[in-house]
């Protein structure tokens, strides 16, 4: 049986590092008052220059590094248009992930079929040992660490610092926080880069780690599954890490179950990872005065300074 | 231009699911294609476009090509793809996966002038074909290498819908495999999609937990193959030859061949010679050849080139009796052959396959 369990979660923790970090990031977006829907574009660019990044480096953390800056500079067309020339938040960032889908796309296209050295695990036991309790603990990639040590930063820099509470009071009120001297624009600025950044880091883990190639739409709506993440989770960094391995959890374990033969429909199977994860988090975030208390108050509106 | 047609060809598709890409030349035949990933998808859209290019390199004074990527199945969004290419002068449009079928026959109704052809389906109307290839034939090649190359005896099949063309394929393979092995087991996995990189790597790796030693797919992208030449297991290319994903892993590809039949059903178009009809070519007419038997031993890939050669000349069929199902029903007497007719509606996994096939 732990031959099963082990492997199982190793491969869980990959699939929901991408989601933790695509959420994390949008969730310090929208705690500005910025709903950005370029997730998924912002995704697929990271993934693309990160993944070109590596190929031209050698070095897949390099590649990283670049997914992460064009994450960024993605991110920075979405907050100047939003931002600076106030345009519609949801409709600039639908166009940011259509934007980003053909961006990849085509400067991807000599690079489909290339192949990369991998960003590879801390530590593989000995084939001939079998899987280990330690590699559940050592055995992942240290991206992996790395989404979890940025989204307990986050939690702890939303609740506890007070750079977190001026973000949260950008987007619960604006014009508030305006009116006692806050940036209101340069907060939202750098909130949009960090998600930029996030869903950068998350897309060129899949291209680098996840499965180590290029390929069209390769996060194949993983940018939306991180957005509703966000919603489901109302808002709260622990919940979102609670969803996003809960969702990679049990798309491995449906697989699992098909594979031993459980004989439990397969199209049921499927859907199992979206329905349990909404079920589960709409359970926990039932509290609707809650909700409201975590919800930014701003959130899409737009902002002009007036005085 | 070519690279502004792609990129707003991309821009539309996801605004819309759909874009069309057209520059309108009075004279020449317009030939649509819908597609179900991007053509970069090194596999069965990467075949359609393969196809769409030999058609444009033969007969390109006369005809223009266009095509539409990523286009959801069913529902309205293929419907709309389909009705713009009919609304943009096309003269005829292939839709090339299984679940553009109602959208085809849809548009098709409205557009009595412009013929239609629907790759994998089984409804035709008097402008709508449909055309599909014996893949099957390629599964059972592989399968009677798996039955020679597995030392585990357990094979992982990473399968996309339960429609009757991929469960044709798994029991096809299953078949080849007995013959060599007759305790050998096929283990499916159903990931319900043709195109998503990540999912299929999971199944992949799942499988292999679970210690399958061969991998293969009926999925679209190069992922699972990918993911089994990591932990240096063998595996299947699928719809196009995926050699350089896995140079020391792949054992051989099923290598779908479209062209042919594009160029003849566009002349059929500009001759006025076309008819509605179903076709289903395998190994025989070359619509599905086998890529180079590698990273097996000489005897193996001796026993693969002759099943191909028998498949091929028709001395051997994938589906020959005794054949039963998996309650030990037997479906298929010894000495017959499966017709087609059941082999188009195929619902059944035969004995050997594990688990249950989704209703």
């Amino acid at each position: 049986m732990l031959d099963l369990i082990i492997p199982s979660v190793m491969t869980m923790m990959t699939a929901a590092t991408p989601l933790i970090f695509a959420a994390t990031g949008e969730l310090i977006c929208e705690k500005s008052g910025v709903l950005n829907l370029g997730v998924e574009g912002m995704m697929l660019v990271g993934a693309v220059f990160g993944f070109i990044g590596a190929t031209v480096t050698g070095d897949p953390y390099m590649g990283l590094v670049i997914g992460a800056f064009s994450g960024i500079m993605a991110s920075l067309i979405f907050a100047i248009l939003t931002l600076l020339l106030v345009s519609n938040q949801v409709a600039t960032g639908l166009a940011l992930t259509i934007f980003g889908t053909g961006l990849s796309a085509l400067v991807g296209a000599n690079y489909v079929g290339e192949t990369i050295d991998r960003i590879r695990p801390l530590y593989v036991p000995d084939a001939a040992d079998g899987p280990s309790v330690a590699q559940l603990f050592f055995g992942h990639d240290p991206v992996v660490y790395l989404g979890l040590l940025v989204l307990l930063a986050c939690a702890g820099f939303l609740s506890r610092s007070r750079w977190g509470m001026i973000l949260r009071a950008v987007g619960d009120s604006d014009v508030s926080a305006h009116a006692i001297g806050y940036p209101v624009i340069r907060i939202r600025f750098a909130a949009v880069a960090f998600g930029g950044m996030m869903a950068g880091i998350g897309g060129a883990y899949l291209s680098l780690a996840y499965t180590p190639l290029w390929a069209e739409n390769m996060s194949a709506g993983r940018g939306w599954i991180a957005l509703a993440l966000v919603v489901f989770a109302s808002w709260r960094p622990i919940r979102v890490l609670f969803g996003a391995v809960l969702f990679g959890g049990i798309t491995i374990v449906q697989l699992n179950a098909q594979a031993i033969g459980l004989g439990i429909p397969g199209a049921i199977m499927s859907m199992l990872p979206y329905l349990a994860t909404i079920i589960v988090l709409v359970l926990i975030s039932s509290n609707a005065m809650r909700i409201r208390l975590n919800a930014p108050a701003c959130l899409a509106q737009p902002f002009r300074a007036e005085r | 231009m070519k690279t502004l047609n792609r990129v707003a060809v991309a821009l539309f598709a996801t605004l819309l699911s759909f874009g069309v890409s057209t520059s309108a030349s009075a004279d020449k035949t317009k030939v649509g294609f819908i597609y179900i990933g991007p053509p970069g998808d090194h596999g069965w859209t990467y075949a359609h476009d393969q196809g769409r290019l030999q058609l444009e390199k033969e007969l390109g004074s006369q005809v223009e090509t266009t095509f539409v990527e990523s286009v959801k199945e069913g529902g309205p969004d293929a419907e709309r793809a389909i009705a713009k290419l009919a609304q943009t002068g096309h003269k005829l449009i292939f839709t090339t996966s299984f679940g553009y079928m109602e959208p085809t026959l849809k548009v098709a109704k409205r557009f009595p002038n412009v013929k239609f052809e629907h790759a994998t389906g089984y409804k035709r109307a008097d402008n709508v074909s449909t055309y599909s290839a014996r893949f099957y034939e390629g599964r059972y090649v592989q399968g009677v290498i798996a039955g020679q190359v597995s030392k585990s005896g357990v094979i992982g099949y990473i399968a996309s819908f339960p429609i009757p063309e991929v469960i044709r394929g798994i029991n096809a393979f299953m078949l080849g495999a007995q013959t060599q092995n007759p305790n050998i087991k096929v283990k499916v996995v159903w990931v319900y999609t043709w195109y998503d990189p990540g999912k299929e790597a999971d199944a992949a790796k799942v499988l292999m937990d679970q210690g399958a030693d061969i991998i293969t797919q009926h999925t679209d992208s190069t992922a699972a193959l990918q993911a089994a030449a990591d932990r240096g297991i063998h595996a299947f290319g699928q719809a196009s030859d995926m050699i350089q994903f896995a140079p020391k892993n792949q054992l051989t590809a099923n290598m779908n061949t479209w062209g042919p039949y594009y160029v003849a059903r566009t002349k059929a178009v500009l001759d006025g010679s076309w008819k509605s009809q179903d076709t289903w070519h395998g190994m025989g007419e070359g619509m599905v050849v086998m890529a180079p038997f590698t990273n097996m031993s000489s005897e193996v890939a001796a026993l693969a080139q002759k099943t191909y050669d028998d498949l091929r000349s028709g001395k051997l069929h994938a589906f020959s009796g005794p054949i039963n199902d998996q309650s030990g029903k037997q479906v298929v007497a010894a000495g017959a052959v499966a017709d087609d007719g059941m082999l188009a509606g195929m619902k059944f996994y035969v004995e050997g396959v594990d688990g249950e096939l989704p209703k």
